[in-house]
């Protein structure tokens, strides 16, 4: 379970919208208890999509026409690095991240999949005509296979308690 | 001469749930090859089939990118730093982000 307050996801909300129509991203540090990952801070990252030459340093642009900040983001590792320091000096850890789907539903793409690391939480938020409007948090399975959908704790107030039937991975699409 | 490797937490369960591990190399190359020897799990996670580094993997020496040092070859010190950053990227479904919204307008 992914616990965080309404002002943490209200600020990725603003972060969401803000970036629109762009995708936005950033990082989720806090403690991991186990069960529950508790956010502690939300940082808003840039996304280096803006900068495809650089983009290209880190990952392969497979279709360099069609890929822009509207639909890919890429975390500058440096910045991740900073960031990890950071968060170790004040006894935190990296939870995992979030992102926007600009006119998308907060699934997971199976690009998200392909790029993403088991155990990190994904957070990823709608964003419909500039409007944040659904969020919601995955977690990849440890074989890499498929998304499972996290349950999300919002200041106390269970929301997106879908539990997949019969224990089995909701697949993201 | 040890180095301290920096296990990112998706990769923490299978190095012991170790924030860090201490291994004696004289190379990048060697650093990972001693940590992927002693936790054999992370292996998958770190090589591609052809046991090259995978692309979805950064390796920082101290605070410097091995890609544009000598790689894995680049020497390390004593009480060096190596840090195990993992990509974070992804996407929407759709290359074509636009034209997905336009339909969706068509159907509505």
């Amino acid at each position: 379970m992914l616990r965080l307050s309404v002002e943490q996801l209200d600020a990725i909300h603003r972060h969401a919208a803000r970036d629109y129509p762009a995708e936005c991203c950033g990082v989720l540090l806090g403690q991991d208890a186990g069960e529950v990952k508790h956010v502690a801070e939300v940082a808003a990252l840039a996304n280096l999509r803006r900068e495809p030459q650089r983009a290209a340093e880190f990952v392969p642009l497979e279709d360099p026409g069609r890929e822009s900040e509207r639909n890919r983001y890429l975390i500058d590792p440096r910045e991740q690095l900073r960031v990890e320091k950071g968060a170790r000096t004040r006894g935190l850890t990296v939870l995992g991240y979030y992102h926007s789907h600009p006119d998308h539903p907060p699934r997971p793409s199976e690009y998200d999949r392909e790029h993403a690391w088991p155990w990190y939480s994904y957070l990823i938020v709608a964003v419909e005509k500039g409007v944040p409007r659904d969020s919601r948090s995955w977690v990849l399975s440890e074989d890499r296979s498929v998304f499972q959908l996290e349950q999300l704790e919002v200041a106390n107030v269970v929301t997106h308690a879908q539990v997949s039937r019969g224990g089995k991975p909701t697949p993201a699409q | 001469m040890a180095v301290k490797v920096i296990i990112p937490t998706p990769l923490r369960q299978y190095a012991g749930k170790q924030e860090s591990v201490q291994i004696e190399a004289g190379t990048v190359g060697e650093a990972l090859s001693g940590l992927t020897t002693q936790y054999a799990e992370l292996r998958r996670h770190l090589y591609n089939d052809e046991g090259k580094i995978r692309s979805f993997v950064n390796v920082y020496l101290n605070d410097e990118d091995i890609r544009y040092l000598s790689k894995e070859q680049t020497p390390v010190k004593e009480n060096d730093v190596l840090s195990i950053v993992p990509s974070i990227a992804g996407g929407v479904p759709s290359l074509n982000a636009a034209a997905g919204s336009i339909l969706r307008c068509i159907c509505s």
